[in-house]
């Protein structure tokens, strides 16, 4: 059918230009970086050089953004990720309507745009608690949306836990902080290092709700936007590029992982079943 | 409550509760509140709060009203994120039915791969490629000038068209995914026997696979929505002063003018905005909150 | 050290269901003691309770004669195996056996000599290294075992442990159970709703129905003088006739049925006029000879089934049920039954003994 295939290949069109449109800005970025102009672009070309990367790696301000990016990261894993646990633990337990109601709140951060959170954080905790915008008030705010990702992590992993284990352990003897060390704790390690992982990018990443907490402080995505609006040059690509790198590494490191382990799972849960079949028979 | 002590114990329990409630309350329930109720109050100095001018008043929320300037932008930014949840529904259905229904198998790993890569850039610095090529002597200009189409390079930065493309791109992914999750679990035979009987294709989509991916749409048109009329990267970087966007407005009232009380309110009507949305995009769908909780 | 459970007048209620009423039992030191019944009884009910998972709503659990209210599963001496095992997947067999021990302090010395010794006791020696994952079912099921005993728990209870088994290793298991709750003199209680595993390995049962503790005997008196009708009916194969007593007197009742007159003990001591049940097991039916005015049954034979050491009869129905007449493989001569009273057509003519039987009340059928 004639029609058919003109359709076929016209799709195939379609989707080679959609994937071209979502790489080819990336590309131009990246190739900029490399451009002799001083304004970041691909054309004219005015000759391969690395000159923009020197000037970045020379820029005080952009180190000091880093450093405060980096602990305001570490900041939102260290508060993100308990919260974000503890009502995994909470919502797992709970079986009422209170349940549906306290999961619809704590939720609603993640439906809520990032402006909005970073507004109504601002104002509770500077007119109320008189706790100025800053590094602490950036973890906070970030982390009332962040916790939310990392409770949903855990929640699914939490949804293939064997319950009648943690009673196991209580039935021996164990103290409820003992199971939880020994048991649940163990059987949580990748989602909390999954949770962790997340919790760092999406940190570090954030513009829209950083803006308005960060007072006197300035992250690295803040520093790339003032940069864009006063001061451009291709060490900005740098910076970019490099960003980009990171989290093209970090998604493939974190996709990887998950695979593997997704068919370790498959794999012990088929020796199971074979020990069972083969010695079954020996007995 | 009692399930839980007795699961976890009175340490762990008072350890787990003391958390959930800190968040709860002090990181979503009172901040919201509390800035509602400061939306209502006028901008005072630290000398008059307690005083008589305290008092409760609609005055912020007025002001959008009275301000042609801002009612109009307000208006632009409504009128501007329903476009780019339009453009963006119309440029990744094809992507999504492609992925779910058409493509095979083995691909198809390979292609979620590609999406989520972009997926997990940075919106700042995925908005910034784009102010490379929207540029005056950027990339997008010359080739449309080689081409023939323009005499001579168009001013694409700060203007609305400029955001738009760039907000569909930088949104397009919160669209595809939904729209990709709602396709995949229609049954393919369907589509087979819907051919069999002689129904062209326009009338396959618009008979069973959209209405199908309902609640997917549904909640693809939300995100994008949200996070348009939300945005502050995208026409920060790509607007100028003939496309400013709600959310500058905002900003301005916090870090230029000094007024807090009117930013809170002018916020609120942001979030009841995006509320208004979500509710009218159930309604025209007929999709219920489970649905939306993906 | 094993100790006794008494079980003073439990109850627990969820709601509007009561899934154990009334409970009242006490269990002596070094029993091997089964609750039976099918499905929703409330047996698992009661071993949660008696492990301490949930508390009862009214009456007290006593173990050792101590009031366990509100002491937690940790700090009962109970240990239970789980049906599902409930072993750790992430640690090894060593570590699983051992957990008890280390989460009382004991140093890994002296761990490692108890595992040794309670892997000796399961026969399982060499697996103290090994993933619990690589394991048989059957392997798994003593390692659970072994976990248990290693915190020398006063009462060791058992969830159908043996159910996801298959039957060869079923049978296997019943006397390995046996032989351990023996050697170490554990008191073991032990739930299952298989009559069988119940009746083979149990000092003994507790039949239950409905949260009711319907019955308490060894095997052979529960079988051979059921207390219900329920009874009757759950543990082994049995015939019945329905009908209203007509007399009683002597510790016998007679009861007027469409099938004639039957005559059987009547431990209830019901009266003329009391609607009644009357069980006899196939076992105990025979040929009849001589004519006799009551518990003649008259029926044509419908088939056999061949179970090797013994053949089961079936008659056609009397009553709306099925007789069964069970009789040894010898009784029915070759293999189509010719020669014998047995052979499919003909009219079969049995009989038993009234002292084979039992009158029960009808109220309390449940089937």
């Amino acid at each position: 059918m004639t029609a058919d295939r003109i359709r076929s290949s016209l799709v195939t069109a379609y989707m080679v230009l959609f994937f071209g449109y979502l790489f080819l800005p990336l590309i131009i970025m990246t190739a900029a970086t490399f451009n002799t102009s001083r304004f970041p672009t691909v054309a004219p070309w005015m000759g391969f050089t690395l000159d923009w990367f020197t000037v970045l790696w020379n820029d005080r301000a952009m180190w000091t953004a880093l450093w405060t990016s980096f602990l305001i990261g570490v900041g939102v894993i260290v508060l993100a990720v308990p919260i974000g646990l503890s009502a995994a633990l909470l919502l797992y337990r709970l079986h009422s309507k209170a349940r549906t109601v306290l999961y619809a709140v704590m939720v609603s951060p993640l439906l809520t745009p990032g402006v909005i959170i970073g507004i109504s954080t601002l104002v509770f905790w500077d007119r109320w608690l008189d706790v100025k915008g800053g590094i602490f008030l950036t973890v906070i705010a970030q982390s009332s949306f962040i916790a939310a990702y990392a409770m949903l992590l855990f929640m699914a992993r939490l949804q293939r836990f064997d319950l009648t284990l943690e009673e196991a352990a209580l039935d021996l003897g164990a103290s409820h902080l003992q199971v939880f060390r020994r048991i649940t704790l163990p059987y949580l390690m990748p989602a909390i290092l999954s949770a962790a992982f997340i919790a760092f990018l999406q940190s570090f990443e954030n513009y829209n709700t950083t803006i308005f907490v960060r007072g006197l402080d300035t992250t690295l995505t803040v520093y790339i936007a003032s940069k864009v609006r006063t001061g451009l040059t291709p060490a900005v690509n740098a910076l970019s590029v490099i960003m980009i790198g990171l989290t093209i590494l970090g998604a493939f490191i974190y996709e990887i992982a998950r695979r593997r382990d997704a068919a370790r799972q498959e794999s012990v849960k088929r020796r199971a079943i074979q020990a069972d079949m083969a010695l079954a028979g020996a007995e | 409550m009692k399930e839980v002590l007795r699961r976890y114990g009175p340490g762990l329990t008072a350890a787990i509760v003391a958390l959930c409630a800190f968040w709860v309350v002090m990181l979503i329930v009172l901040p919201q509140l509390l800035m509602i109720d400061f939306s209502l109050r006028p901008s005072l100095p630290p000398a008059k709060l307690g005083g008589p001018e305290d008092v409760y008043t609609a005055r912020n929320y007025v002001t959008l009203w009275n301000n042609t300037i801002h009612r109009s932008i307000f208006l632009q930014t409504i009128w501007a994120s329903t476009l780019v949840t339009a453009i963006t529904f119309a440029v990744c259905y094809p992507v999504a039915y492609f992925m779910a229904q058409v493509a095979r198998p083995k691909s198809l790993p390979l292609l979620i791969l590609l999406l989520v890569i972009p997926f997990w850039i940075n919106e700042l610095l995925r908005t910034f490629a784009w102010y490379i090529i929207l540029a005056f002597n950027g990339p997008l200009n010359l080739a449309l000038v080689w081409l023939g189409l323009l005499d001579q390079p168009v001013r694409l930065l700060g203007s609305p068209a400029g955001v738009i493309v760039g907000m569909v791109y930088v949104y397009i992914l919160f669209m595809v995914f939904p729209l990709y999750n709602a396709i995949e679990s229609l049954d393919r035979n369907q589509i087979e026997a819907a051919r069999d009987l002689g129904s062209g294709w326009l009338r396959i989509h618009r008979r069973i696979v959209i209405p199908h991916a309902k609640p997917g749409i549904a909640v693809g048109c939300i995100m994008t929505f949200m996070l348009a009329a939300g945005s502050y990267a995208v026409p920060a970087l790509l607007g100028g002063p003939s496309s400013r966007w709600f959310t500058e407005i905002i900003y301005n009232w916090f870090f230029e003018g000094g007024n807090w009380n009117q930013g809170a309110a002018y916020a609120f009507i942001l979030l009841v905005l995006c509320v208004g949305f979500i509710l009218l995009m159930m309604r025209i769908f007929k999709v219920g909150l489970t649905d939306v909780a993906k | 050290m094993s100790q006794d459970i008494e079980l003073d007048h439990v109850t627990m209620r969820f709601g509007a269901l009561t899934a154990v009423s009334d409970v009242h039992l006490t269990i002596p030191a070094g029993e091997f003691f089964s609750f039976l019944g099918p499905s929703g009884c409330g047996k698992t009910t009661i071993l949660r309770m008696i492990s301490g998972f949930m508390e009862p709503t009214s009456g007290v659990i006593r173990i050792g004669g101590k009031d366990m209210s509100g002491i937690g599963p940790n700090k009962r001496p109970t240990a239970l195996i789980f049906q599902n095992l409930a072993l750790f997947p992430l640690m090894t067999v060593a570590e699983n056996i051992g957990f008890g021990l280390e989460v009382r302090g004991i140093a890994s010395a002296d761990r490692r000599r108890r595992v040794k010794e309670l892997l000796d006791l399961v026969a399982l020696p060499d697996t103290a290294d090994k993933k619990v994952t690589e394991l048989s079912g059957g392997q798994r099921q003593r390692i659970a075992i072994a976990r248990a005993l290693a915190v020398e728990p006063a009462v060791l209870l058992l969830d159908e442990p043996l159910s996801a088994l298959d039957l060869k290793l079923r049978q296997h298991m019943r006397s390995e159970l046996r032989d351990i709750q023996k050697r170490t003199g554990v008191t073991f209680i032990y739930i299952t709703h298989d009559q069988g595993e119940a009746l083979t390995m149990s000092d003994r049962i507790g039949v239950m129905s409905r949260g009711v503790l319907c019955q308490v005997g060894d095997g052979r008196s529960i079988y051979d003088d059921p207390a219900s009708a329920f009874v009757a009916s759950f543990v082994g194969e049995t015939n019945r006739f329905t009908g209203r007593v007509i007399a009683a007197a002597g510790g016998r009742a007679a009861i007027d049925t469409p099938a004639g007159k039957m005559v059987g003990r009547n431990p209830r001591d019901l009266r003329e006029g009391d609607e009644a049940i009357l069980f006899v097991r196939p076992e105990r039916m025979q040929p009849a000879d001589g004519a006799a005015d009551h518990n003649i049954v008259e029926s044509p034979v419908s088939h056999q089934e061949f179970e090797g050491a013994f053949v089961n009869v079936f008659l056609e129905p009397v009553q709306g049920r099925t007789i069964v007449v069970q009789t040894t493989n010898a009784d029915t001569g070759n293999s189509n039954g010719s020669g014998t009273p047995w052979q499919p057509g003909t009219t079969a003519r049995i009989t038993f003994r009234p002292e084979d039987a039992v009158v029960l009340p009808q109220s309390e059928d449940v089937s």
